[in-house]
């Protein structure tokens, strides 16, 4: 799988409160949620978003509540993929389960600036920022959960019978 | 391979005489929550399976807590969703209006959870449970989902962290102030995919809601679970609420740990974390001069009947600084119920407080309790991030219920071994 977009830029311990605040959790309707997403950290994101485009931060992106409101939401809004230097567990495993490409790379978030143009290759684990002409190597997800993002998450992997 | 209290239990769970850490492995489940905010998204997940019914009618929990009694129109039609579901589905422990509790807090009580237990739930705080030596973590929502169909969950073994109690807590030193010390220590991504384990001969000296309180706020470390090596008072807890067996889960001697801390329960004052992240914490001789225009007493975290206790010690025969509101908040009926019989909520009125319905309410930022622009709350709930109960401006700190309810009397944060 391949990524190619413009980068959003944010810091450490991002959380699900901020990615969609709690007081829109009232409805599992997902552009509605899209609508509200990163509200109250960058009033702007949804007017600066566009399809395709991929966020990058820092430590513990996504700690605090299990919603999985926050990657629908992230991922409704058009983010194609979200490379952080680690993420909290409950989300990674969110983000995987509903198909959301994620990337853990320490090294390319510290080269990464916002509005630079990144393509990434999820298969190989390799990003390149296509601004600065700098590429980065990170291990791919192991096969297990590979094939869970190949089926487009874990409902499908299920309906698929990779996972019995 | 000697395992951790955590590897045993998902090894027994999967299947397999032992798991290492990194390993993927896929567990059975003992038990699968959801509450009226996750449980629609699962909900609407779960259809998309096409299975015949879920895996056990009676494993199968969900709660309203969080947006119930509904705050709108929206949270309504959510609960009712749910409602829908569990009559079809014919979910046994469906804990509506009337019967529900704040979720962690419900579970336990109703003797849901037992040692040895698998427990995945929707919600971030399910990790509560590692209190009575079970594995319990927080899922998504389509996590929820698989595991209403299949009884099944996926997971990656996790290492872990000792920390090993010694000493006994002092007067008005909590449970919380022991979570809110490590995590100040180690950081809110201090146990990131880890687990905690809590042994030592200072576990004895915690009573089950301190423990309750502690593994609740692993996750505000980053941990995948946080658990308690099982004992005396912990049998005795779930033995006065459950029939089922109990399996008890030792370390083994030689388990590997990434990192051990030692912890003396005698040396830790009551500890307060800053907005606005739970590791920004200070102990109480350091926290300055904050005023504060609102306190809560409750949530998942410290809802209790001992935690309604020390507040109301503390506030007995005395009224809240005038021009602070002080919303108490038991985490269940049954605590509630109890609150009146033993006249503490008499005295929460008295004081000048106010005493709700069970909800996470304002916790979140849901209903019950939400703070205006630039607004400072002392809530002895388990986050305070940027706008978490109510405006982008407005402040949460966390602290114990005696912190909490010192605080409601001064109108700024307060040493509750002041109020003596």
């Amino acid at each position: 799988m391949d990524f190619n977009g413009k980068v959003l830029k944010y810091g450490d311990n991002v959380d699900t409160d901020v990615i969609i605040p709690a007081r829109y959790l009232n409805t599992i309707d997902k552009k509605e949620l899209a609508s509200h997403c990163m509200e109250d950290i960058d009033r702007d994101f949804v007017k600066k978003v566009s399809v395709g485009d991929i966020m990058v931060a820092g430590e513990n992106f996504g700690c605090g509540s299990s919603r999985e409101h926050a990657p629908i939401a992230i991922k409704e809004s058009g983010i194609s993929l979200v490379i952080a230097k680690s993420f909290a567990r409950i989300f990674y495993r969110n983000a995987i389960n509903i198909g959301l490409a994620i990337l853990e790379c320490p090294e390319a978030c510290d080269n990464i600036s916002e509005g630079d143009t990144v393509r990434a290759d999820l298969d190989n684990g390799i990003i390149y920022n296509l601004t600065t002409n700098k590429s980065f190597k990170t291990s791919p997800f192991p096969e297990f959960i590979q094939n869970i993002v190949r089926a487009g998450g874990l409902v499908e992997a299920i309906k698929k019978g990779f996972i019995k | 391979m000697a395992m951790t209290m955590t590897q045993k239990i998902l090894a027994a769970h999967a299947g397999v005489d032992s798991v290492r850490k990194g390993d993927l492995i896929l567990v059975d489940i003992d038990r699968v929550l959801g509450n009226d905010i996750t449980s629609p998204v699962a909900i609407a997940e779960y259809s998309k399976l096409g299975v015949d019914g879920v895996f056990d009618k009676e494993k199968v929990t969900m709660v309203m807590d969080h947006f119930a009694p509904n705050k709108d129109i929206k949270a309504a039609t959510q609960c009712k969703m749910c409602r829908e579901f569990c009559q079809k589905e014919e979910i046994v422990n469906f804990f509506d209006v009337g019967r529900m509790g704040i979720e962690h807090a419900l579970l336990p009580e109703k003797g849901l959870v037992v040692s040895g237990d698998v427990v995945i739930g929707a919600d971030s705080h399910t990790c509560t449970y590692g209190a009575l030596g079970a594995f319990s973590t927080g899922v998504g929502s389509t996590d929820m989902a698989c595991g209403m169909a299949t009884g099944k969950a996926w997971f990656k073994v996790p290492s872990a962290i000792k920390f090993v109690l010694k000493g006994k807590l002092q007067k008005y030193v909590s449970g919380k102030d022991v979570i809110l010390h490590i995590i100040g220590m180690i950081g809110v991504s201090g146990a990131l995919y880890k687990s905690m384990e809590f042994v030592g001969e200072g576990v004895s000296s915690l009573t089950v809601f301190d423990r309750l309180t502690i593994s609740n706020m692993a996750i505000e470390a980053g941990a995948k679970n946080g658990i308690f090596e099982v004992d005396e008072r912990t049998i005795e807890y779930i033995k006065e609420r459950s029939d089922r067996e109990i399996k008890i889960y030792k370390a083994d001697e030689d388990a590997e740990y990434d990192e051990v801390y030692e912890i003396d329960l005698s040396e830790i004052k009551p500890t307060v974390a800053f907005p606005h992240l739970p590791e920004n914490t200070r102990t109480i001789d350091n926290v300055g001069d904050v005023k504060i225009d609102q306190v809560v007493i409750g949530s998942c975290t410290n809802g209790y009947f001992c935690d309604l206790e020390v507040a109301a010690q503390i506030l007995k025969g005395k009224k809240i600084k005038d021009g602070v509101r002080a919303i108490i908040i038991p985490a269940t009926q049954d605590i509630y119920l109890r609150a009146i019989e033993a006249g503490l909520v008499k005295i929460f009125i008295e004081a000048g407080c106010v005493v709700s319905t069970p909800t996470c309410g304002p916790c979140l930022g849901g209903h019950m309790g939400i703070l205006a622009k630039g607004e400072r709350a002392v809530a002895t709930t388990n986050r305070n991030f940027v706008g978490r109960m109510g405006d982008v401006t407005s402040e949460v700190y966390l602290a114990s219920p005696a912190v909490a309810a010192a605080s409601a009397l001064s109108g700024k944060i307060s040493d509750p071994r002041a109020c003596e």
